[in-house]
């Protein structure tokens, strides 16, 4: 009885589509680590989400006669998720933009907000406009409006765009000098500056741009009903209540509403103030996506030279590391030895992730470490722990014999180290060596994390810019294993010329 | 006139007596052989003279340094048959290179194997190996040279070839000690046969 209801109740989650409880419910996405006022877990029940887009979300359903279900989604994310159908629709702080239009059904605008400049209370005078940051490194989030302004500004006035995965460090970096400035919207900016001391927001915006709802391409017809609600709450004052409650109301929104209530189309508004060149890149027609690709390689090889520099200067790092570690394990003394085993099991037994975040971001408050120096820190100390279990096990594979007919003549145990034992250890160790190697290259795109761009950021910047992960996928693909194969090819060379003497 | 004198050597390995009582002396020019079946102590004598296997008690007197040619020879595999010869001699008796490597020559030419300096230990036959490691260990100029198992990887032809190549070694007066399980080698060979039993010797010459 009870096997045959447990298969009844596989069934009815096999095919939510048949389950009448589920048309009832909107399921809508977000990523709660973007955190308040947007979307957050409850502090005070943290299996609940609150914030503005959660009312919007909450809004949208009980207009439809629907039950809202949060689903959790990467922002970064967030329009594949949209385009594949995993929520009906998404409200996460979305930037309106020309490619989302081009690609996604997506609502009239719930709110207006401003790319501001936010800097150190004590650049305040100098710095006042992209303009006078030449040379100067921008911070903001990878693959939004803020973004796109500051690639531009990159063009126009020599800046450096940093991009983060988060809007929290890039104010923290602000305060340690890491950046000269962050663009992002208001919003955001307002909470860098009230969290960080020392931090000042810039009056004059740098662009507008809204927040919008997305829904799959298909999906126009509940786009359509979606916007008669909001165009409703905008009328009847719920949405500038939901806005109100959160803090985030101003003079911008009733203009905003203005606009959106006297056009009845779908894009009352233009999807932000940036110049319509740059918006022309979003677009996912054919030829364009060709063009896209043209514009994007040199970024993308810039970015695969930045991956072959911190993949063989890291991976220098864990050769040297990991050859002393595995001579310490073998010759050092019993305290050495176990510091180094505890050393290997701690750095092996840790995510390379976390390792790294503690490098930049957790050491920040006693040395700040460059991005790059923390990336190469962590990927060749990392690798370095691997690199010396492959270099003891293949020291401890030298015949014995070879060991005592080197005693024997007389030479001392570091001569045979270096003139018998290392060498012959080393070609045992080359294949494994090899494959680290090639693991390296790969991992090395972890490192976005801590603001590198390296190839895999750059793609995904990219796939960002054009909506389709399909082109920039085969490309960056490409340019790995254009990098990965010849060194495959090396190794084996090497190793054919061992076995010739 | 003694220039090896072992006393009353006793030799454990794992808790276990392998070697006890063994007591022998050789003269400048002399070959002895160590003669008996295999697990009877012969190379643990040779290692513990050696200074590769600790001694428990008694006494070894031999001029340092030592040549040793084991059994399965032990070439370094990662270098040329020429530089496994000259690498001693460069590196702990501080000869200069060009000297050592053209006496590295020279001995390699004497054993019958100068056309082989080049090649690498894994290209050499047993024969060819064990002539190389021969001359690696005279190459550090020993006044004792310690062979263990000589004949193992040797045909019948060419064990009597070694036989006269030792023979002719003793005769510059070198003292050579063979640990070997092959009674016409040692008979055709040395100058005194030690039987060993059990990890004692008794001398049946």
């Amino acid at each position: 009885m009870t096997v045959r209801l447990a298969a009844l109740a596989c069934l009815a989650l096999l095919a939510p589509s048949a389950a009448p409880a589920q048309s009832l419910e909107l399921r809508w996405g977000g990523d709660a680590e973007g955190g308040a006022p947007y979307v957050e877990a409850d502090p005070a029940d943290p299996s609940r989400v609150v914030g503005f887009d959660v009312e919007v979300a909450q809004l949208l359903a009980a207009g439809l006669g629907r039950t809202p279900r949060f689903v959790q989604v990467g922002f970064t994310s967030i329009d594949a998720a949209a385009t594949r159908g995993d929520f009906d629709v998404g409200l996460s702080g979305i930037e309106d933009s020309p490619a989302r239009r081009a690609r996604l059904a997506v609502t009239i605008p719930y709110y207006e907000f401003r790319e501001v400049l936010t800097v150190r209370a004590s650049d305040a005078d100098k710095y006042r406009s992209l303009g006078d940051l030449r040379g100067r490194r921008v911070a903001t989030l990878g693959a939004t409006l803020a973004y796109d302004l500051l690639a531009d500004a990159q063009a126009r006035d020599g800046i450096i765009p940093v991009t983060y995965e988060d809007d929290v460090h890039p104010y923290s970096d602000l305060v340690l000098g890491r950046v000269d400035a962050v663009v992002l919207d208001a919003i955001l900016a307002q909470r860098g500056v009230r969290r960080n001391a020392g931090l000042t927001n810039q009056t004059t915006p740098l662009a507008v741009g809204h927040y919008v709802g997305i829904l799959a391409p298909g999906a126009a017809a509940m786009r359509d009903r979606m916007n008669v609600i909001l165009r409703d709450a905008m009328r009847d004052g719920r949405l500038e209540a939901i806005l109100e409650r959160w803090d985030v109301w101003n003079e911008d929104q009733p203009r905003l509403y203005a606009r959106a209530l006297a056009d009845a189309s779908p894009y009352p508004v233009a999807a932000s103030s940036l110049s319509p060149s740059s918006d022309a890149a979003g677009t996912l027609s054919g030829p364009r996506t060709w063009d896209a690709a043209r514009r994007y390689l040199p970024a993308l090889l810039r970015a695969a030279v930045i991956t072959v520099v911190l993949s063989c200067l890291s991976m220098a790092l864990a050769i040297a590391a990991g050859a002393l570690i595995a001579s310490g394990r073998i010759y050092g003394a019993a305290p050495l030895r176990i510091a180094l085993t505890g050393y290997v099991e701690i750095v092996r037994g840790t995510p390379l992730l976390l390792q790294l975040f503690v490098l930049y971001f957790g050491l920040a408050a006693f040395i700040q470490l460059p991005a790059f120096v923390a990336a190469l820190l962590g990927l060749g100390l990392n690798y370095a722990a691997y690199e010396s279990e492959i270099y003891r096990g293949a020291l401890e594979a030298v015949a014995p014999g070879q060991l005592e007919s080197a005693r024997t003549l007389g030479l001392t145990e570091r001569q045979i180290l270096v003139l018998v034992r290392a060498p012959q250890a080393f070609r045992l160790a080359l294949a494994p060596m090899t494959n680290d190697f090639v693991a390296l290259l790969k991992d090395s795109s972890l490192v976005s994390v801590i603001t590198v761009v390296e190839l895999t950021k750059e793609t995904s910047i990219f796939a960002a810019n054009i909506g389709s992960w399909v082109l920039p996928g085969l490309m960056c693909a490409a340019i790995y294993l254009a990098m990965s194969l010849p060194l495959a090819r090396v190794a084996r060379r090497i190793e054919r010329g061992w076995r010739q003497g | 006139m003694t220039v090896l004198d072992v006393r009353s050597l006793e030799v454990r390995r794992g808790g276990r007596t392998i070697v006890a009582g063994v007591s022998f002396a050789a003269s400048p020019g002399e070959i002895v052989a160590l003669m008996g079946a295999s697990g009877a102590g012969k190379s643990t004598i040779l290692r513990a003279i050696a200074g590769l296997d600790p001694i428990v008690s008694g006494t070894v007197a031999i001029p340092r340094p030592v040549g040793m040619v084991f059994q399965f020879h032990h070439l370094f595999a990662n270098m040329s048959a020429h530089k496994n010869v000259w690498l001693a001699p460069v590196h702990v008796f501080k000869r200069p290179r060009v000297e050592a490597e053209e006496r590295a020559r020279e001995l390699l030419a004497s054993l019958g194997v100068g056309d082989r300096a080049s090649a690498m230990p894994h290209e050499l036959s047993g024969g060819e190996a064990q002539r190389v490691a021969i001359a690696r260990a005279l190459a550090i100029e020993p006044r004792v040279l310690l062979m263990d198992e000589p004949t193992a990887s040797l045909d019948p032809a060419r064990r009597g070839d070694l036989a006269a190549t030792l023979r002719s070694l003793a005769r510059d007066g070198r003292t050579i000690v063979v640990a070997t399980h092959d009674a016409e080698f040692a008979r055709a060979c040395a100058h005194r046969v030690l039987a060993v039993e059990a990890g004692r010797v008794r001398d049946v010459s």
